[in-house]
């Protein structure tokens, strides 16, 4: 008797924790990258976004790649409804009918009145996606483990006699084949083009060869900094805000070498099959217009794929260290960029990366 | 230190006694190995900094190395307005957006519904296993253990093939029969291991008075075996608790539960909240451990005493 | 002849009752019984047919898969084969625009590099003859192999898969190699759990009741903290800054720059799964050991047998029932492993389930995935039936 009644008490204080999940009025699922970076987009557009409009953001971390949002689809369990996602992906995904394309002549006005067609830098808007930030991968090196010479360029990366330590690379072939092409002294203007020969993957591959066994691998942008603190590696490929936020906010001696760095956007898409796709286009309206976008710069130094958002750049969180030094875009960073080439790698991702994981196994 | 004391007999050599010792001091070291790593996240939750490792001010035991940032991080990390002052209001949004919290909320539904379905099932099925009369005992036994130790990637793996076909994969439905099936092994273990030290002519007893089979049930034989069932029934629960493979195949980002949430924080985005959670739950369990131990010993205590 | 009557009636009746009593005893055990079968053999007897089989291509490129069943690899290919790819190739695109690259991909998998040859059929105008457009968008198309791998994907019911579990191409060694290395994981993490477990088991069979009760509790609290928990506390400890790191430096006993690396390898996945594997050792041990009456070697001392021999010779022997089944049940609970070394592991440390799962979420490679799986489980229930043979399964206990 005691028993059933215990039960019951159990079974109507779990029914009541439900509605009180499922009272919501709306809620979509967003996915992006994790750690500081979905820190800064969760500041800058979910909360803004769930205050104006009463609706909810379960907000959920992935690494990048398109095979999960290829397993939802075609299981047919699709759950994600937004995902943040590099422009390559955002290309052959909407190829492949992976992503709902977006109409941008529809997205928000900027503040300053221009259309969102002419507001959005070149490369910001594609078929199915709508950039949010662009962003850098660059190498940072651990300023307190290399007493004499400090690295400043890439092939450094690849030396490992002169700047002793394990490298963090991710595991993926994108990047990494054009640092290592850029560090067997490959002009950063010609690496895409040596890229697209079978001669260049390979001696792309050779030069990684150099340095595999004191690679660290990792998946999550996350990861480099912390493995740069807790001294599992020297040096590693990151993605630039990563590494800013632990050396200013908690005076990690981290350095970002800008030699070689390479600009990609970060793009909201929206998962084919989605039950929530009006609520979904309306948060990457709303993330992707004027004010939000320069508010995120104010928690992580990537630039805002608006024109209009670029004055209201200004400081960091902390109210004092200027974004503007830390930006890729940057024309003291910029000196020998390269711009990721996406149709390169919406081509051959697949077949580079397979190859890329084969490498890695051996 | 009692256990340390020789209870030698008065014979034994020197090399006797030395080896002692050293079997002790072995001892100790796999007492140490076996702790150690509980014990060590506790004070690292407290971490001011973002990172895994003692700081040279924890060490040098600086107050302004140690904070409670983190464990306010379970509270508001995934809040609309975390910053705002501490009221009803942001206690309604820390309940109702937080990821911690919503987490929580789904480990608890999903264990409780889990373990129900595990205990109910797998005590019925204790009880017509240790019948005298019941067929194919052997195959049926082993059928019923195998989720126990069939790899759990694989029972995932095919769950998440045969969910997706039948719409029960990103349901709680799913989940809560995936954790139910992890849990009954436990559970028809435990029951049947009390059941055979069950005397069945209580039965017989109880039907010579009068008693109809379900009766019989209910009034003698659930009462005797009802530590069984409730140890199985915890044990249940604990692996729900626990389980995070079948959770990263089957559920949804919204589905996620506590052992979900700390997979991403170890993988994705490494944060010391995970050691604050993982303090909390470390404290929960050896509560949950000792009262075990308590109301066990107590019940020693009640069965020896009628014999003194 | 009347009592022979009764006999029989009796016999008959007493059949009647046994029978009753069986059906009540199965219907007892029958909803979980139905409840196993639906969420747990069906389901995985799924996904060992899915290991077989495959439509993908069978059934949105039907003409293709019967023209090239009787295709017998010569070249040039027959312009029939030539059209009805190229046009179901094209119709698939437009049933949905995600098949194209889902048969691409299947095809690559037998032969590297198909994938970029694929795609354009699907993405351009091509009008007849088909064979002349095909070599027009890549030589490829004038050779035999990529034909031959879209033969070999065509079919629904094949056991390729387990194909690429054989060790015929560098790639397909990764897997034979990672069986060899989850059996030595596995291995090694039951010896270490032995060696560990095995005094004490000892050491908590023969203290007094009370203080064995409490020792009893630290062996059992790491069973009852999460799985996750100490995952992180192994990589709060094993980690280059970790705590065991600094605590060595500090005590000078290594060099800061020569810390030894036991993080994200197979050292950290032996270390984190000898600690999680621990308990399931010592429980059937200590049981076993209680049971040992302390007479047998006072008999074997009195004897003359020095400790070590009485040890070896009389107590030794009489732990084996509980050293096998403890080693059996980590050697089983070993080989399926995931979390510890997905999380600890690195790439060296990765196990069989750690590539399931990989295949599974990653390369979206499921039919690999599913051969892999019931390679696995087959193992697994061979050693599930020696327990059950050895040790009976009643015999499991916990705390």
């Amino acid at each position: 008797m005691k028993m059933t009644k215990g039960l019951s008490v159990l079974l109507g204080a779990a029914a009541a924790i439900g509605l009180t999940a499922a009272a919501h009025a709306g809620q979509i699922t967003v996915i992006s990258w994790g750690g500081a970076y979905t820190n800064s987009q969760v500041k800058a557009y979910q909360e803004p976004w769930m205050k104006k409009t009463g609706n909810t953001i379960v907000s959920a971390d992935y690494n990048g790649g398109l095979a999960e949002i290829k397993a939802q689809v075609q299981s047919g369990n699709v759950t994600w409804d937004v995902v943040d996602v590099e422009t390559s992906e955002a290309i052959s995904g909407c190829n492949d009918g992976l992503f709902e394309k977006i109409d941008a002549a529809k997205l928000p006005k900027g503040d300053n009145g221009a259309g969102p067609l002419d507001d959005f830098v070149p490369g910001a808007i594609t078929d199915c996606a709508i950039a949010n930030i662009a962003y850098a991968n660059v190498i940072g090196y651990d300023s307190s483990k290399f007493t004499g010479d400090k690295p400043t360029k890439v092939a450094d990366f690849f030396d490992l006699k002169k700047f002793p330590g394990k490298r963090g690379l991710k595991k993926e072939a994108k990047v990494n084949l054009e640092f290592a092409l850029m560090a067997d002294g490959v002009a950063s203007a010609d690496v895409y083009k040596v890229l697209a020969t079978k001669e260049g993957v390979d001696r792309a591959f050779k030069k990684l060869e150099t340095i595999k066994s004191s690679v660290v691998w990792w998946e999550a942008g996350a990861q480099p900094p912390q493995l740069l603190a807790s001294g599992e590696v020297t040096m590693t490929t990151a993605y630039n805000g990563r590494l800013f936020t632990p050396a200013v906010k908690e005076n990690k001696p981290f350095v970002i070498i800008w030699d070689g760095q390479q600009q990609v956007f970060d793009n909201w898409a929206i998962v084919k099959g989605t039950k929530n796709k009006d609520l979904a286009l309306d948060f990457v309206g709303f993330s992707t217009s004027t004010k939000p976008l320069a508010d995120q710069a104010t928690y992580i130094p990537y630039g805002p794929a608006r024109k209009s958002s670029a004055p209201f750049v200004g400081k960091f969180e902390d109210g004092k260290t200027d974004m503007a030094p830390h930006m890729p875009t940057n024309p003291d960073n910029m000196k020998n960029a390269i711009v990721q080439d996406v149709k390169f790698w919406a081509d051959h991702y697949d077949e580079l990366n397979e190859r890329f994981v084969a490498w890695i196994g051996k | 230190m009692k256990f340390l004391r020789p209870n030698l007999p008065v014979y034994a050599s020197s090399l006797e006694i030395a080896w002692y010792f050293i079997f002790r001091a072995i001892c100790v070291a796999i007492f140490i190995f076996l702790l150690a790593p509980v014990l060590v996240i506790i004070p690292l939750s407290f971490n001011a900094e973002s990172f895994f490792s003692f700081t040279s001010g924890m060490l040098k035991l600086d107050p302004a190395a140690y904070s409670l940032k983190w464990y306010r991080d379970i509270f508001t990390n995934g809040m609309a307005a975390p910053e705002a002052p501490f009221s009803l209001a942001w206690l309604a949004d820390s309940w109702a957006r937080s990821q911690w919290m919503l987490a929580l909320k789904n480990s608890v539904i999903v264990g409780i519904f889990a373990t129900l379905l595990a205990t109910t099932l797998g005590t019925l099925a204790a009880v017509g296993l240790s019948r005298p009369d019941m067929p194919f005992r052997g195959p049926i036994m082993g059928m019923l253990i195998s989720p126990m130790i069939v790899p759990i990637v694989i029972t995932a793996t095919g769950m998440f093939f045969f969910f997706s076909k039948i719409g029960l994969a990103q349901t709680y439905t799913g989940l809560i029969m995936a954790h139910a099936l992890l849990g009954t092994p436990f559970v028809v273990i435990t029951v049947t291991a009390t059941l055979t030290s069950f005397d069945r002519s209580l039965i017989r007893a109880a039907a010579n008075l009068g008693a109809n089979p379900l009766t019989a049930f209910f009034k003698v034989q659930m009462p005797l075996i009802m530590p069984g069932v409730i140890s199985g029934g915890l044990f249940a629960f604990v692996t729900s608790f626990d389980e995070v493979v079948v959770v990263l195949f089957l559920a949804e980002p919204e589905q996620r539960t506590i052992p979900r949430q700390m997979w991403s924080g170890l993988r994705e985005q490494v944060s010391p909240t995970i050691l604050a959670v993982a303090t909390i739950l470390v404290i929960l369990s050896f509560i949950l451990l000792s009262s075990l131990e308590i109301s066990r010993r107590r019940l020693e205590k009640m069965k020896l005493e009628p014999s003194a | 002849m009347s009592l022979a009557i009764d006999q029989n009636a009796l016999t008959a009746r007493l059949a009647k009752a046994e029978r009753r009593g069986k059906i009540r005893a199965f219907l007892l055990v029958a909803p979980l019984l139905a409840f196993v079968l639906l969420s747990f053999v069906i389901p995985i007897a799924n996904l060992v047919t899915q290991a077989f089989y495959g439509d993908l291509v069978s059934s949105n490129m039907p003409k293709t898969t019967a023209e090239l069943a009787t295709w017998n690899g010569t070249m040039p290919v027959p312009e029939s084969l030539c059209e009805s790819f190229v046009t179901e190739f094209k119709a698939a695109k437009v049933k949905d625009a995600a098949l194209p690259t889902r048969i691409a991909t299947l095809v690559n998998r037998e032969f590297s590099g198909s994938l970029s040859k694929l795609r354009p059929v699907a993405n351009n105008e091509l009008s007849a003859p088909y064979c002349g457009a095909l070599a027009k968008l890549n030589d490829e198309w004038t050779k035999p192999e990529i034909w031959n791998a879209i033969k070999i994907v065509s079919p629904s019911v094949s056991p390729r898969f387990f194909g690429s579990i054989r060790p015929e191409t560098e790639e397909n060694k990764i897997h034979l190699a990672l069986f060899g290395r989850t059996l030595y994981v596995a291995a090694a993490v039951t010896l270490f759990c032995a060696l560990l477990g095995f005094p004490i088991g000892f050491l908590l069979a023969h203290l007094p009741a009370r203080t064995s009760n409490l020792l009893m509790i630290i062996v059992l609290l790491p069973f009852w903290t999460s799985l996750l928990v100490r995952t992180t506390a192994w990589i709060a400890l094993l980690q280059q800054n970790g705590v065991i790191n600094d605590t060595l430096v500090a005590l000078g006993l290594i060099a800061d720059d020569q810390r030894p690396v036991m993080m994200y390898n197979m050292f950290a996945t032996f270390v984190a799964m000898t600690h999680v594997l621990l308990p399931f050792m010592i429980l059937p041990l200590y049981s076993v050991m209680t049971g040992i009456k302390p007479n047998f070697v006072r008999a074997a001392r009195s004897l003359g047998a020095t400790p070590f021999t009485a040890f070896w010779r009389v107590y030794f022997p009489l732990t084996i029932p509980g050293l096998g089944a403890g080693c059996l049940l980590v050697f089983i609970l070993a080989i399926g492993y995931y979390i510890t070394p997905a999380l600890v592991g690195g790439q060296s440390g990765q196990l069989i389930s750690n590539i399931i799962a990989f295949h599974m979420q990653k390369t979206l490679n499921w039919p690999l995935a599913s051969a892999i799986g019931t390679l696995l489980l087959a193992g697994v229930l061979l050693l599930y039936w020696l327990y059950n043979r050895l040790v009976g399964i009643e015999k499991m206990k916990f705390a």
